[in-house]
């Protein structure tokens, strides 16, 4: 039966889509890929957790011009979740300033990147904005 | 004294599309003209620093090839934006660790209509299985599907955080616009811009969006271009000419950084706590201020990071960039003035040149040589450069009493 598969493995697909870091157990900086040591404290042990899904735009660019491939306009920003900074697109607006603010709150939802021979669908992320 | 590090001799060519010249050749002119400028021949120097990025690598050698090849050591080095510092960092380490008594020092880049760096990705055939690669086990290209890897978008993002910490109610487009329309005006004296016409601000605002804020012209201009510098010991300086010692430049502090772990640089490049180590380390250094600097050069690859570096140089209170640089203080009337060479964004750059060329313009004013655009009674001056990664230079540069 055809399934999804996410963009990046720190995607986990589900009724809830959550993010997923892998986080130092001595200080607690979280990275989203996978590291020998700790690049804050230099220690070893890591282990998987969850992010919560809302946070605050910290930053934003809209893109307009880019690499060959890359589709335009796109609306890349800095989402602070709960003090763990994640690198995401803003979706589901309007790509302007005037849809889009520094410090507004921000939910994460998924898209579909679309389909493989097989019909397995990737499921891309990214953070709209919460209404309010 | 025999501790200290002069500059002896410097250049760099114009900055542009040199379409009769290789890189080979753009690093050789401003390799001679810098000797010349010095006094001196290859037969002098003891070490070789060669930066090139989009080559094929060994530039130093090609250069020795060119210029003169009397078997020194080459060191080739490879920083990012930072490669032309790196190299000059490179030659006055074997000079202070007394390996040698002179060395030189050359950047060069070929980048004229090289359009967009950073980033790109291959694009997906319809056929193919979806299969975890790279880093983070990804199916597709990342870039734009999981925020930027282009340089103009992650630059911006570097500004607008400012603006989110430092709370700002204006209008970030034409704060960042305003910025390069100093360095579009200043440039208007400085003959080896790469663009020398001032641009307006309705101008600059209605060009084309690379990565809001970020217009064009509010963007580094990619462009050819070289600079070289020859650094001696004050010992050896002593034994030269009177002429030679008038002109030289004493290196006051030559300080290189990395990006130290903060929690947000694993997902945005954080240009602002090397730089503002950097800093730090390069006033302690030289002994003096900010508010000693008569001009500074710094690394406005994007109008976006200038704002930035204001306060990670300390040019300005911490979170006051944005009222600093309202108040008319960067501008080369203001009180500090910054990029009068008309920085990244109208200059141009030549990436592994950038390092040296804004140490042969802060140069340049200090030996009073800098002409129509000569910042008056300049005696001590700044250049910083950032290479994303990160590597940051800062050097502090003094001219001589006399």
């Amino acid at each position: 039966m055809p399934g999804q598969i996410p963009l990046v493995d720190y995607l986990k697909l589900g009724d809830e889509p959550r993010l997923e870091a892998n986080e130092c157990t001595s200080c607690g900086a979280r990275f989203f890929d996978r590291r020998n040591a700790c690049a804050s404290c230099s220690a070893t042990e890591f282990r998987r957790v969850e992010l919560c899904t809302d946070g605050t735009l910290r930053s934003f660019t809209i893109v307009t011009f880019a690499a060959p491939g890359v589709p335009v306009p796109f609306v890349a920003g800095v989402i602070d979740v709960d003090g763990t900074s994640v690198r995401a697109n803003i979706i589901n607006t309007e790509p302007d300033a005037e849809h889009v603010t520094l410090g507004m709150p921000v939910r994460l939802a998924t898209f579909s990147v679309g389909e493989d021979q097989n019909a397995t669908e990737a499921i891309g992320f990214g953070f709209e904005p919460i209404k309010v | 004294m025999s501790d200290d590090i002069y500059i002896l001799g410097i250049n760099m060519t114009k900055f542009g599309k040199h379409t009769d010249l290789d890189t080979v050749d753009l690093a050789s002119q401003a390799v001679m003209a810098a000797l010349a400028d010095g006094g001196v021949t290859m037969a002098d120097m003891g070490v070789l620093a060669a930066g090139n990025l989009m080559g094929g690598g060994g530039m130093g050698q090609q250069v020795q090839k060119q210029v003169g090849q009397t078997g020194i050591p080459v060191f080739n080095v490879s920083n990012a934006c930072a490669t032309g510092a790196t190299a000059l960092r490179t030659a006055i380490l074997s000079v202070k660790a007394g390996e040698c008594d002179m060395g030189l020092a050359v950047g060069v880049e070929k980048l004229a209509g090289a359009g967009l760096l950073g980033g790109a990705g291959k694009a997906k055939s319809d056929k193919d299985e979806w299969t975890p690669s790279g880093r983070f086990g990804a199916v597709a290209p990342v870039d734009g599907r999981i925020g930027t890897q282009g340089m103009p978008g992650t630059f911006a993002q570097v500004g607008m955080e400012y603006l989110y910490e430092h709370a700002y109610s204006g209008a970030p487009f034409e704060l960042f616009a305003k910025i390069s329309e100093k360095n579009h005006s200043h440039s208007t004296r400085n003959p080896l811009a790469a663009y020398t016409k001032a641009m307006s601000l309705e101008q600059i605002m209605g060009d084309i969006m690379i990565a809001y804020p970020n217009t064009r012209p509010m963007c580094s201009a990619n462009c050819d271009g070289a600079a070289a510098a020859v650094v001696v010991s004050g010992e050896r300086l002593a034994t030269l000419s009177a002429e030679q010692q008038r002109r030289a430049v004493k290196v006051r502090a030559s300080i290189l950084t990395s990006d130290p772990y903060t929690e947000s640089c694993q997902v945005l490049p954080d240009v602002n706590t090397l730089t503002r180590n950097a800093a730090a380390q390069a006033y302690e250094a030289a002994g003096v201020g900010p508010a000693d600097l008569d001009l500074v050069e710094l690394h406005d690859c994007f109008a976006t990071a200038e704002l930035v570096h204001y306060d990670n140089l300390m040019l300005c209170g911490e979170g006051d960039a944005v009222d600093f640089f309202e108040s008319g203080a960067t501008w080369r009337d203001g009180s500090t003035p910054v990029n009068v060479s008309g920085g990244l964004q109208s200059k141009g750059h030549p990436i592994s040149a950038t390092g040296i060329a804004n140490i042969w313009e802060v140069c340049h004013h200090l030996r009073g040589e800098a002409g129509d655009r000569q910042i008056e009674g300049a005696r001590l001056g700044l250049a910083h450069v950032i290479g994303l990664g990160s590597a940051c230079g800062v050097h502090i540069l003094e001219g001589s009493a006399a």
